[in-house]
């Protein structure tokens, strides 16, 4: 018997089967990106690259300018990032260090439920149940850093029930379990005889973690980071709802309503004339981009941290 | 790792873009006309054979359509109507590349648009007359009186306290209170919007400067709520809050609202009767397309909008063509009894004659 036997038809097939199926991605790709960029062409030809820098978006003007929206996508998914990664990580190091056994199970069970609750669901309770009452509270906030340079800026003055920081938080509650199921299962590959090692040499939990776990987890974990990242640009409905839907706003204040990119496309589409939807395939082509440059520098910075 | 994540980024990335292309380009099966139709056609007339017919578009419209196809089926049974509303823009659409049998919409198709219309010839169909009113929420204050220029001043921010001297020279003899103005207005591209807009265009020319669009560059201290109802919700929820809804929707929230001065210098209040007696005072051109703001007469609140439906004259299935005529007939005629109960105005007469021929121009 060859080793090196002539492969058999189902081989071939196999081999052909997959190649296709892995080309046919890469060529829907191709199809949308070039659909994008062809159909943005009457926006760029009304605004040239003022596109990308104008500040104003006004229909009736025909004046588009991304700006601001990709404003709210960054500053909202940073919000959200800020307040969803120490959670996320110390749910992670909860579930995997310090829970005992039993806990462990029903606790990944919740999270991993929490990982599939559709947007719309907490965007209604953003909207419905979150935006009226927390404004009380960022007006606290607000009060309480007023004198504060840097902090006053991002606790702004008149702070609105629907805002960037609304739409942060529950962009937050949304990556919060994607990022800690991932984080969970880079921590728990952490090898138990180098765990063991360190509480031999005498360290403390917290020393263990330290020293073991996170040089371990942390090339793993920044790729979880850098998911729920790409999540929270791309979510539409959830912050449409929440976010306030302001037209022009690029502000540090947390506490003003603004618009994302998404959110403007789903608020905007259905009455939009062509210059219009142009203009909002233009922004979809954007948060494309962005989304890959993300995955790319997601990818450079794992790579690195594997070094 | 890595590999995992890059994946489901991309997933992600797709997932969007997928929703973005599903907005546009949801092809509803166009249900195949059983054999038997033309046999059933030629024995009952009177019936319009069996036929499904499906729609989209005006929101304006969902609750009349509602009412109407469901009294229209009781009496034809062997006609099926789905009315799948997605707003005016997306009725256009879907009408133009000739998903739907029909649409509905509160605008006309602008020129370059026109030109995309797939299906050959067709005609606007007048349905029927609505009120937008400018709701508020102030205790105590249970008459208002607004001017058009006081009204696009508030929406402008030039305004913003209630008891601004332009808002008390519209309203004698009422104590307005020392209130910050809260402005509500629509977050979603809107035809609603665009009436509003067009009506403080041509009612206040002078003061109104954000001109007229399905979406505003609302200045930047005002609140956005999706849909009527979003609105609505907003004004309710708010003290000094203002905001324009429609009538039915302000009705169901149990909002008050204004009376708007009209071209003649009158204070109206929004109602059924009101909004019917601006369809007497418009001009309405060949094509059965008109503006119904600031129209004439001492009794027509102002603001208010039209709203047609579109079908083409020559239906390339004779079975459909023949259900298109009857229900089309049915809106303008039977129909149009119910609109005051839902709180829509009817076509006055001299509307309703020229939406029944051009009902007449359908083939079926």
């Amino acid at each position: 018997m060859k080793l090196n036997a002539k492969p058999n038809r189902a081989d071939t097939a196999f081999h052909g089967a997959a190649i296709a199926a892995a080309a046919l991605v890469l060529l829907i790709l191709a199809l949308v990106v070039f659909t994008m960029a062809t159909r943005m062409g009457p926006v760029l030809d009304r605004m040239g690259l003022d596109f990308f820098g104008s500040r104003r978006w006004s229909p009736a003007d025909r004046l588009f300018g991304a700006l601001p929206f990709l404003w709210g996508t960054l500053y909202t998914a940073v919000i959200a990032l800020v307040l969803a990664v120490p959670v996320s990580i110390g749910v992670a190091l909860f579930v995997t260090q310090v829970a005992s056994p039993r806990l462990r199970k029903p606790l990944v069970y919740v999270l991993d439920l929490l990982a599939v609750v559709p947007s719309v669901v907490f965007g209604l309770w953003g909207v419905l149940v979150l935006a009226q009452p927390i404004q009380s509270i960022y007006i606290k906030v607000h009060n309480a850093v007023d004198g504060i340079p840097v902090l006053q800026s991002i606790f702004g003055a008149s702070p609105q029930g629907r805002s960037f920081m609304t739409a942060g938080i529950i962009l937050a509650i949304m990556i919060t379990p994607i990022i800690t199921s991932l984080a969970r299962e880079v921590i728990d590959t952490t090898p138990t005889p180098e765990k063991e090692g360190a509480y031999g040499l005498g360290a403390t939990r917290w020393e263990m973690i330290r020293a073991v776990v996170w040089p371990h987890s942390k090339a793993g974990i920044v790729g979880a980071v850098m998911l729920g990242l790409g999540r929270a640009m791309g979510e539409t409905i959830a912050v449409a709802l929440v976010i306030g839907s302001s037209i022009g706003q690029i502000t540090t204040n947390a506490f003003a309503s603004g618009n994302s990119m998404p959110s403007v496309i789903a608020n905007e589409w259905g009455e939009a004339d062509d210059l219009h939807k142009s203009a909002m395939i233009g922004l979809a082509l954007m948060l494309f981009v962005i989304t890959i440059a993300v995955n790319l520098i997601a990818t450079a910075v794992v790579q690195r941290s594997k070094r | 790792m890595k590999l995992q994540a890059a994946r489901i980024a991309q997933v992600i990335t797709l997932g969007t873009l997928g929703a973005l292309s599903l907005v546009g380009c949801s092809k509803k099966d166009q249900p195949a006309t059983p054999a038997a139709t033309g046999s059933a056609q030629a024995t009952a007339p009177a019936t319009g054979g069996n036929a499904t017919l499906n729609a989209s578009g005006s929101t304006f419209q969902k609750a009349f359509q509602e009412v109407a196809i469901e009294s229209f089926t009781k009496a034809n049974s062997t006609i099926k109507i789905n009315y799948g509303g997605g707003g005016s823009g997306k009725g256009r659409q879907d009408f133009a590349d000739m998903v739907t049998d029909f649409g509905c919409t509160d605008g006309a198709y602008k020129d370059e648009e026109k030109a995309k219309v797939k299906g050959g010839e067709f005609v606007y169909v007048p349905i029927l007359l609505g009120a937008i009113t400018v709701s508020y929420n102030i205790d105590g204050v249970d008459k208002l009186q607004l001017s058009a220029d006081t009204i696009a001043k508030i929406f402008q921010r030039d305004i913003k306290k209630w008891n601004d001297a332009a808002i008390a020279a519209d309203n004698p003899g009422v104590t307005l209170p020392d209130l910050d103005i809260v402005v509500a207005h629509r977050s979603d591209g809107s035809g609603t919007t665009q009436q509003f807009t067009l009506f403080l265009t041509n009612a206040a020319t002078s003061s109104w400067k954000l001109k007229s669009a399905s979406t505003i560059e609302w200045p930047a201290d005002t609140q956005a709520g999706n849909g009527n109802g979003g609105v609505a919700q907003i004004v309710k929820s708010t003290k000094g809050a203002i905001g324009y809804v429609d009538l039915p929707d302000a009705k169901a929230s149990g909002l008050k609202y204004a009376s708007v001065k009209n071209a003649s210098g009158k204070f109206i209040e929004p109602s059924s009767a009101s909004a019917q007696a601006a369809g007497d005072g418009i001009e309405v051109q060949a094509d059965l397309t008109f503006v119904a703001v600031n129209a004439k007469g001492d009794a027509t609140y102002p603001i208010t909008m039209p709203s047609w439906c579109i079908v083409y004259t020559k239906p390339a299935d004779k079975a459909k063509g023949a259900a298109l005529k009857r229900y089309f007939n049915f809106m303008v005629t039977d129909a149009q009894k119910m609109a005051p109960e839902i709180d829509y105005a009817p076509l006055p007469k001299t509307l309703q004659d020229k939406a029944i021929a051009a009902v007449a121009k359908i083939e079926g």
